[in-house]
């Protein structure tokens, strides 16, 4: 194990890993502070950079920041690296991969080619070198395509999760959420509800319940109840019309222990849903959520910083084609990312790191009252993720989640990216919402005094 | 006067409201959001942020502990400050030196009580300040029902809910009886939740626990938030034991069958 050091202004830095050397380099956070990894200096941090800068990026695969031996997910970054996709890259250090990532060799087709010959630490290190306009414009130049019952990630689109949420999941409280969301043009990623209780039973009854939604309007979109993997797989066994699977996952084999999983658990569940063959133009059937410094939280970090924990939890959705891998950027609270500015620069670089390696990355733009985050910082986030071409974001009324108490996304979000950025829904969802008379032939919300007429049919008698 | 053009367009299933808390129907103006709504907004998110932020009044918890003629401590944790105790969650589980210090002199004197009632801050001091002296008065008699005697009340600044282990192996108590301003939602920024540990020590974990949560004027009652806790101590009593292997089947006469159903769908489809 190589140790590394870095002379600036007559000072020589001296760190003694490469897990340390990623640690010290990145950009400041409240949990790496926590965990005691943080660079103790500016200057520190900065000569950390410019000494990982100089890291051939072939030193990643030899010098693993958890054993190999310890750990599943070390596991399957090693072995399921292509060493020829890697080629173009493969003489590079950090620093020249930055470069060729700012350069014209890099586009659409030969990032795509490129993606599985990278691993989760080489494309963390690099992030930590980059600026937010860099993790834009690389970001932009990804295009990951995944499809269900309608095509996610195409250029010039970007997709909505419905999040009809409700402290006892009662059903008319839910339908209620899940109206608003449709008749604001919302919906398209997934119908996906978070359940306020794991019991199977109730679980089902709601899975049903979006499916009928889903069949009666003919909805070109998916649902899913986001409850454990396991449940999940209870359900399928009993006939529960199950669209994607739900699982949050973590970087290390530990922390996805303490989430009551492990890649065996996942790859069953993966099988399971493939069979049902309930997509129509695609089979990507896993929505995978992950956040900074949930390694940390379950004390399975092995002292890797919070953000290269992140993107091994990349590796773990990457090995089962999910349709939807979402960071939860601000919801697990400040002593992971303390404010807004932390907040957005997190999220930029998840989405950043996911693209590089061909994942489907949405953001819940998030934070909770206990942070030091508002509107404005969403907005910044929001604005900026769009720019950068983020596949799908959260949609829930009034961006106040009532059951998980924090601020997401609202619709109206979303049809204010479409606004500015001309980004349009999932194409299929976006013929549907024209069908219905939600949305104008030139795209734009069209829903006025009078319901559509499909849902005037079923509601007539509430109004 | 001459007609305004109409700049906010209402939404009709604004009325859908009755089955809900969402913010739905909120209307538009353009695509946005009408200044009503975004203003309603934001005085939500700053009375959410005041909860979290304000430093607490304790006096009206003092006058409600005085009266009680129950011994009270007025303790502290290790994190000095707000800022220190969000971002170390470690330090608001552990009491300061002098409060350590301060238990250690009074359990001299009067041995291990049988309940100790902590109230912590915790992240709304609005939860603690409006709701925790009338659940203390609600809780002293309707503990003292069970034959146990609460022999100690202690307040935390800067606490969270794990202090109460630190406070619970220092004293020796059989019940720990945590009171704890609950991270405020947007919507209910005055929240207090109660956890409840038998035999709660360092090693003790959130498994370890039993919560009585949601404790305000709009969610659980003072009334109902005791039952639920003395039912709780009770059955620990019996078994040894808190957590999640005590099942709370006291709550289970409120999880009422849904009144309303699925009225997205014709009754034929569903």
């Amino acid at each position: 194990m190589a140790s590394y050091s870095f002379d600036c202004y007559g000072n020589r830095w001296h760190f003694e890993d490469l897990k340390t050397l990623l640690a010290k380099a990145t950009p400041l956070r409240s949990g790496d502070q926590l965990a005691g990894v943080a660079a103790e200096s500016a200057e520190q941090r900065v000569a950390a950079q410019m000494a990982l800068a100089d890291v051939p990026l072939k030193t990643f695969l030899n010098d693993l920041v958890i054993p190999y031996e310890r750990d599943e997910v070390s596991r399957l970054i090693v072995d399921t690296h292509d060493a020829v996709a890697m080629a173009p890259v493969a003489s590079l250090t950090v620093g020249e991969f930055r470069n060729w990532l700012l350069s014209d060799a890099a586009n659409a087709t030969s990032l795509r080619k490129l993606a599985p010959g990278l691993t989760p630490e080489m494309v963390s290190a690099v992030s930590k070198i980059m600026r937010v306009q860099d993790l834009i414009l690389v970001a932009q130049k990804c295009e990951v395509v995944t499809a269900f019952r309608n095509t996610i990630g195409l250029s010039g689109r970007m997709a909505t999760r419905l999040q009809p949420n409700h402290p006892t999941d009662d059903p008319a409280g839910i339908a209620a959420s899940v109206l608003d969301g449709l008749l604001y043009g919302n919906g398209d990623a997934v119908i996906g509800i978070n359940p306020a209780t794991d019991s199977p039973q109730a679980v089902m009854t709601l899975m049903k319940m979006l499916d009928d939604v889903i069949q009666h309007y003919d909805i070109p979109a998916q649902s899913c109840v986001l409850t454990h993997v396991s449940t999940h797989l209870q359900a399928m066994q009993k006939g529960a019309p199950v669209d994607l699977v739900f699982q949050s996952i973590a970087g290390t084999e530990k922390a996805n222990k303490s989430f009551g999983i492990d890649l065996a658990l996942l790859a069953e569940a993966h099988q399971a849903a493939l069979a049902l063959k309930r997509g129509t133009v695609g089979n990507n059937v896993m929505y995978f959520e992950t956040g900074q410094g949930s390694a940390l939280s379950a004390n399975a970090h092995h002292d890797v910083d919070q953000q290269t924990c992140e993107v091994r939890a990349y590796a773990v959705a990457r090995a089962f084609d999910p349709l939807l891998v979402n960071t939860v950027v601000g919801f697990i609270g400040p002593e992971y990312l303390f404010n807004g500015k932390q907040i957005i620069r997190a999220g930029l670089e998840d989405h950043f790191c996911g693209k590089l390696l061909g994942l489907p990355m949405g953001c819940d733009i998030c934070y909770t009252n206990h942070a030091d985050a508002d509107q404005d910082d969403m907005d910044m986030l929001l604005t900026q993720l769009a720019v950068a071409g983020v596949n799908f974001i959260m949609g829930i009324p009034g961006s106040d989640d009532i059951m998980l108490n924090y601020q997401t996304t609202s619709f109206h979000d979303a049809l204010y990216v479409r606004d500015v950025l001309g980004k349009q829904p999932a194409p299929e969802f976006d013929a549907w919402l024209q069908r219905m008379g939600i949305f104008s032939e030139s795209g734009r919300l069209s829903v006025g005094d009078q319901l559509p007429a499909a849902f005037q049919n079923t509601l007539g008698h509430h109004f | 006067m001459a007609d305004q053009p109409k700049t906010v367009q209402e939404n009709r299933w604004q009325r859908l409201r009755e089955y809900t808390d969402a913010r739905i129907g909120l209307g538009r103006s353009g695509i946005s959001l009408p200044t009503q709504h975004h203003l309603d907004f934001q005085l939500a998110h700053a009375a959410a942020r005041d909860a979290v932020k304000r430093p607490i009044d304790w006096r009206e918890l003092d006058a409600v502990m005085q009266a009680s003629g129950v011994p009270a401590l007025a303790l502290h944790s290790q994190a000095e400050d707000r800022n220190q105790y969000l971002q170390r969650p470690d330090l608001g589980r552990k009491l300061n030196a002098d409060s350590a210090q301060q238990l250690m002199r009074w359990r001299e004197q009067h041995g291990a009580p049988q309940v100790v009632i902590v109230i912590a801050d915790g992240l709304s001091s609005t939860a603690v300040e409006v709701q925790a002296p009338k659940m203390v008065q609600q809780l002293l008699p309707d503990i003292a029902q069970l034959n146990v005697q609460t022999a100690l009340l202690c307040r935390v600044d800067q606490g969270r809910v794990a202090i109460g282990d630190d406070i619970a192996e220092r004293t020796g108590a059989d019940h720990l009886v945590l009171l704890v301003g609950e991270r405020p939602g947007l919507s209910s920024p005055d929240s207090l939740g109660i956890y409840y540990t038998f035999h709660a020590g360092q090693d003790s974990s959130d498994a370890d626990r039993n919560c009585v949560s949601n404790i305000r004027p709009a969610g659980l009652a003072f009334a109902e938030a005791s039952r639920r806790l003395c039912w709780l101590m009770r059955e620990a009593a019996k078994l040894g034991y808190s957590g999640v292997k005590l099942k709370d089947d006291s709550a289970s006469d409120i999880l009422e069958a849904p009144t309303h159903n699925n009225f997205l769908v014709p009754k034929a489809d569903g």
